[in-house]
């Protein structure tokens, strides 16, 4: 019923990992068991499944950190890997800027290390300390470096923890848009269940071991995935999609879609465009509130026309 | 004015302090302070090695923190105690072994106090020559090693996952720190070793914006405070591997004041 979504199919060439049966045995408990599983470039798979459920240890296994006690792993010669860790802490006496952040495991052309830093949005964090940053920029730091090396595999360890929610989606585009420009393959690991990118060609849903696979539609509507996180997690699994009407930019002001650029993003301020009454109502668990300050997509008051289209996966209910 | 003996203790101390700068780097980044004190110790035991076979003291006292260190990493991978208390039963066994062995040969005539505090008013020109081609060979070594060692003490997993060798370059860096004890044992002494690594690396934190600038300066300072301290005893008469001591420490609370007021003024505009 699950077969891995391949849905650049045709063309994909070897992968640029692949993981057979492979299982990682620590202290006489088994992590993982049988993890097979493969990324290709340009291909974006995300691992989810609940703490402790392997994920970190499948993805570590993946790039070679750790040793696996069966199966084998197999990478593409020369393979290149930028890898943003879940835990990173940085001793309060190492005196790290960003910049020096940025050529942490390699030397590094001052343009690829300044286009990075802007497309994760903390250009004008070049000289701040890291340990002076908040979670969410020290995140995007994180991973403007591991795009910076212009890896051939991405390996991101959650990497939206600690980043508040318009910040969670910015970096979703972001990692959409790395895989778009660049073709390089990503390895994502999430336990964030309900958010899953549109873009994941294949989910893996992981608890020690494979549970299920899948496009994300496929996943969330599947039993094995419904009874390790209850229905109540199966209906609120959402795929986004989003289309911004404004976006933020790093110094405060607000860029809206009709190129104007204001100080904030007043939802009376005729750069909206949305009817008032959203004909639907969302059922997230993570309250996704088309209403909050700041980010107000929903009120009318203008004739611009600005697509702000969602979709939803299964078990989203439209009132 | 300055005698030659004098001449020679500046240079063997600046020699050391140099070395010692980077090092010490690291040895407060990756919070080894204690494991430092522990290699330094484990010094005694080759002094005692040395005396019983009639070996080189320097290589002895190399070979045996070498051999400590490289233990430490290996039980630190089986984890059956926590690192500190391997580090406290490793660091006081070496040193406890080290005492008896050296009362047990009665046939020979040791200044213990030389040993664990240093002499650096004694030092020969061989010394000279040993510790600053020892101490060059250091820093050479810390030059090809720094950028996989400062990646693995940001986060190993990553180093290792970007195509650098974290492991190796840990153990050719508790290698480093076996030779530098073995050199610096005569001017500081075992027992205030780790002081001369860790004391100028904490007063160059406040004024460095990179770890490179941190490594230079904490040498620069370990360089002033030995000038400091050996003319402080030779002032005053006092031992001199602690006036340096005392003179790095001095430095360090100096490196305190100006960021006090600096943060002051920040806290004042930020409210």
């Amino acid at each position: 019923m699950l077969s891995p979504a391949k849905t650049l199919g045709s063309v994909r060439a070897e992968p640029l990992v692949s993981l057979e049966n492979v299982g990682v045995l620590r202290n006489g408990r088994w992590l993982v068991r049988g993890v097979d599983f493969s990324v290709s470039r340009g291909e974006i798979v995300t691992l989810i499944g609940p703490n402790g459920s392997g994920k970190s240890t499948s993805a570590k296994a993946a790039i070679g950190v750790l040793k696996p006690d069966e199966g084998r792993v197999e990478r593409k010669a020369g393979l290149k890997v930028g890898y943003v860790p879940q835990k990173l802490s940085i001793d309060w006496t190492l005196p790290l800027s960003v910049r020096r952040l940025m050529t942490l495991t390699g030397p590094l052309p001052e343009r690829d290390m300044l286009s990075a830093l802007e497309s994760a949005g903390i250009a004008h964090m070049l000289d701040a300390e890291v340990q002076h940053l908040s979670g969410g920029e020290f995140q995007r730091a994180l991973m403007a470096r591991a795009i910076a090396r212009k890896p051939d595999l991405l390996v991101l360890d959650e990497p939206v923890q600690g980043v508040d929610f318009s910040g969670e989606i910015a970096l979703y585009d972001l990692i959409k848009s790395i895989r778009n420009a660049s073709g390089c393959g990503i390895l994502l690991i999430s336990h964030d269940l309900h958010v899953v990118m549109a873009e994941t060609d294949t989910v893996i849903c992981l608890n020690g071991h494979v549970c299920c696979r899948g496009t994300p539609e496929s996943v969330s509507r599947s039993p094995e995935y419904v009874r390790l996180f209850g229905s109540r997690a199966a209906q609120t699994l959402a795929v986004y999609s989003h289309h911004h009407d404004h976006t933020h930019l790093p110094d405060g002001r607000v860029q809206h879609a009709d190129g104007t650029v204001t100080d904030h993003c007043h939802a009376d301020d005729g750069h909206h465009a949305h009817d008032g009454s959203h004909a639907h109502t969302h059922d997230h668990s993570h309250e996704h509130d088309h209403g909050h300050a700041g980010h107000d997509h929903g009120h009318a008051g203008d004739g611009h026309t600005h697509p702000h289209a969602h979709e939803h996966a299964a078990g989203d209910r439209h009132a | 004015m300055l005698d030659d003996f004098f001449v020679r203790a500046i240079l063997a101390g600046v020699g050391l302090a140099l070395t010692t700068g980077p090092l010490g780097c690291f040895i407060i980044w990756r919070r080894m302070a204690y494991f430092g004190d522990t290699i330094a110790h484990s010094a005694l035991l080759g002094v005692a090695l040395s005396l019983l076979f009639e070996l080189n003291l320097t290589l002895a006292v190399f070979a045996v923190a070498a051999l400590v260190s490289v233990l430490l990493l290996f039980l630190q991978k089986r984890q059956a105690l926590s690192a500190d208390a391997l580090l406290g039963i490793l660091s006081h066994a070496t040193l406890a072994i080290g005492l008896v062995m050296v009362a047990f040969m009665s046939w020979v005539r040791i200044d213990l106090i030389a040993f664990l505090f240093g002499d650096i008013l004694a030092v020969s020109t061989t010394d000279i020559a040993l510790i600053w081609g020892g101490g060059l060979f250091v820093l050479v070594a810390m030059a090809w090693l720094w950028r996989p060692l400062l990646a693995a003490t940001v986060n190993a997993e990553l180093a290792e996952a970007e195509g650098l060798k974290p492991e190796r370059a840990r153990l050719f860096f508790m290698l480093l720190m076996a030779v530098v004890i073995a050199i610096a044992m005569k001017i500081v002494g075992i027992m205030l070793i780790t002081s001369l690594l860790i004391i100028p690396a904490a007063a160059a934190r406040r004024f460095s914006s990179t770890p490179e600038v941190m490594a230079v300066l904490a040498s620069l300072i370990g360089a002033i405070a030995v000038f400091g301290g050996l003319f402080g005893s030779l002032t005053y008469d006092t031992p001199s591997g602690p006036s340096i001591v005392v003179a790095a420490l001095i430095l360090f609370m100096l490196s305190l004041l100006p960021l006090r007021r600096h943060r002051a003024v920040m806290q004042g505009q930020g409210s």
